[in-house]
């Protein structure tokens, strides 16, 4: 890629000396410029620790990692000047309010004193915090403290953008203003890395998404090119008698071998493409077989079920099973 | 990048500010506590076991070196809190002097220890203690002072960032009773046990208040090369270790 804005090559990085847990194991990643890249992924697979040698908080062990053109390691300061970053934990002074937030943030950015108080302003109006006074920001909501947060890394519109896990611990409205935030920067041409937990935020935000699992990228793709990988939307179906659970599973518009059965549940669970056409077909199957059915849902594959089917680990439940 | 390391570390200087401007209680708690523990010294407890002539110019300087000793779980509090909150996260990754952060801890520690001592001797002046030894030697005690207190404040930095948990916080903050108190500081070594007395004059903190006893009370400049000697020693070892500790957060 020509135009790209972040490269990662191999990077590894070890934690805690020769016995420690790989981190990073020989990842790589290419992000276009301009462009929102999700890295999805589960607790400890790594995505904090990639965000952390990004923006320079960690050294890699190996491999090149290079930012808006510098190398992290050696051109560090180079990165900084270059790079905003929202970390999981909110990244500002809670003893102090949110203008002295950003003025202090500005003029260590070196803005020189009067820019930094009108750099301030600027983003308390733009993140909606603009009548905060002098409140400290340990008594904002969470929703608050991650648009402060967002804000002080964007007092010099950094040309990268990392945000790690912008919306944990978010409550749905919280979650929603994170969002728009982050749409109306895409437009200003922003390189934004994202890592998340979920698999509908990767989807609403990033042109493209790596899925990252024990420090290796094993997927990587647009939402719609993964969702085709491991099998859209499913439907699931339960069953009052477990007895039928052979005969219902023979009804689904799909080869048997990809319904899976969970007899203690009473449950069949099978990959569906057009969903309302496998709906209606499922319920008048089981009406005319004269199964009953005690609840029939299609929902979008969850997470674990775009883990299972990328890492393969599926499979070995199925022979397990 | 040097070019901004004053201007950075003038930032995070008036960040400390700030906090004080914010929390102006907790400023003042701190600078009453050794006003407290002087008056529990000089008259409840009654100690000075052995000394000649007024205790309180025994005390005054014992506690101006103890509250310049126990400035050390201060320091160790506050950079402690700031690794676990995420702020130096920021100022990481961020194109500023990398020494800024530490460097506006020193200065603002530095001139909290600084209105300890003047309010410490502030009090003195009025329960009757006198400065005797002439404006020079004055100023040279003071500055012994603020040295060791210097070299405190590089100790609690280093323990902090090594061990970077508010628990640890704690064992600090309770181990630095018995080495404050295993000094000259409230009484006479010749008092104590033959054992007992040798530790406490090898504490630093013995030399540095018998230094200034001396100084202060125009009786000499006795014990002042140990007093600039162990601080300057403790510097080379943990000025270094706590720069390299901070250097290694990216390791």
């Amino acid at each position: 890629m020509a135009d790209a804005t972040i490269i990662v090559e191999g990077a590894r990085k070890k934690y805690g000396g020769k016995n420690g847990k790989n981190a990073l194991d020989g990842l790589d990643l290419t992000v276009a410029r301009g462009t929102v890249h999700g890295v999805l992924g589960p607790n400890g697979a790594g995505k904090t620790t990639l965000v952390r040698i990004l923006s320079t908080l960690l050294r890699p062990d190996s491999g090149r990692v290079e930012v808006a053109g510098h190398d992290v390691v050696r051109q560090a300061y180079d990165v900084r000047l270059r790079i905003g970053l929202l970390g999981q934990h909110a990244a500002v002074d809670e003893e102090l309010g949110g203008r002295q937030n950003l003025e202090m943030f500005g003029r260590l950015y070196h803005l020189g004193a009067r820019h930094a108080r009108v750099r301030a302003d600027e983003l308390l109006e733009r993140f909606g915090l603009a009548d905060t006074g002098r409140k400290p920001v340990k008594q904002y909501s969470g929703g608050m403290r991650r648009r402060l947060d967002l804000a002080a890394s964007l007092i010099t519109d950094p040309e990268v953008l990392f945000l790690d896990e912008p919306t944990t611990g978010l409550d749905p409205r919280g979650r929603a203003e994170v969002w728009s935030a982050v749409r109306s920067l895409v437009g200003g041409g922003t390189t934004v890395l994202l890592t998340t937990q979920y698999l509908e935020e990767a989807d609403q935000l990033a042109d493209r998404i790596s899925v990252v699992d024990a420090g290796r990228v094993i997927a990587d793709g647009t939402a719609d090119e993964l969702k085709a990988l491991t099998g859209g939307d499913r439907i699931d179906v339960v069953l009052r008698d477990a007895g039928r659970l052979g005969a219902a599973a023979a009804l689904l518009p799909v080869p048997k071998d990809d319904v899976s059965v969970d007899p203690d549940r009473r449950l069949l669970s099978a990959p569906v493409t057009d969903r309302m056409a496998a709906l209606s077909g499922v319920v008048r199957a089981l009406e005319e077989a004269g199964i009953e059915a005690e609840d029939i849902a299609l929902r979008r594959p969850t997470l674990d079920e775009v883990f299972l089917h990328l890492t393969g680990r599926e499979d070995r439940v199925k022979e397990a099973a | 990048m040097t070019t901004y390391a004053l201007t950075d570390s003038w930032t995070m200087t008036r960040r400390e500010l700030a906090h004080w401007a914010r929390q102006p209680v907790q400023v003042v708690v701190n600078l009453v506590f050794p006003v407290m523990l002087l008056l529990m010294f000089g008259y409840l407890i009654g100690g000075g076991r052995g000394v000649q002539g007024s205790y309180i110019d025994y005390l005054l300087p014992g506690m101006l070196a103890l509250t310049m000793a126990f400035g050390l779980e201060g320091t160790m509090i506050a950079v402690t809190q700031d690794l676990n909150k995420g702020v130096v996260d920021r100022f990481r990754s961020m194109p500023m002097a990398n020494g800024a952060v530490l460097v506006g801890r020193s200065a603002a520690d530095m001139l909290q220890s600084a209105l300890a001592l003047l309010v410490l001797m502030g009090v003195g002046y009025a329960l009757g203690w006198r400065a005797d030894g002439g404006p020079g030697a004055f100023l040279g005690a003071v500055g012994l002072l603020l040295l060791f207190r210097f070299a405190m404040l590089w100790i609690g930095i280093h323990l902090a960032l090594v061990a970077g948990k508010p628990e640890m916080v704690q064992a600090v903050q309770i181990l630095v009773w018995p080495i404050g108190f295993l000094s000259n500081a409230l009484a006479l070594p010749e008092t104590m046990p033959d054992w007992l007395g040798t530790v406490v004059e090898w504490n630093p903190m013995s030399q540095t208040a018998t230094a200034v006893r001396n100084l202060m009370g125009g009786t000499g400049t006795e014990h002042v090369g140990a007093a600039i000697v162990w601080p300057l020693l403790l510097l080379a070892v943990f000025f270094p270790l706590a720069v390299r500790r901070f250097a290694r957060l990216s390791r």
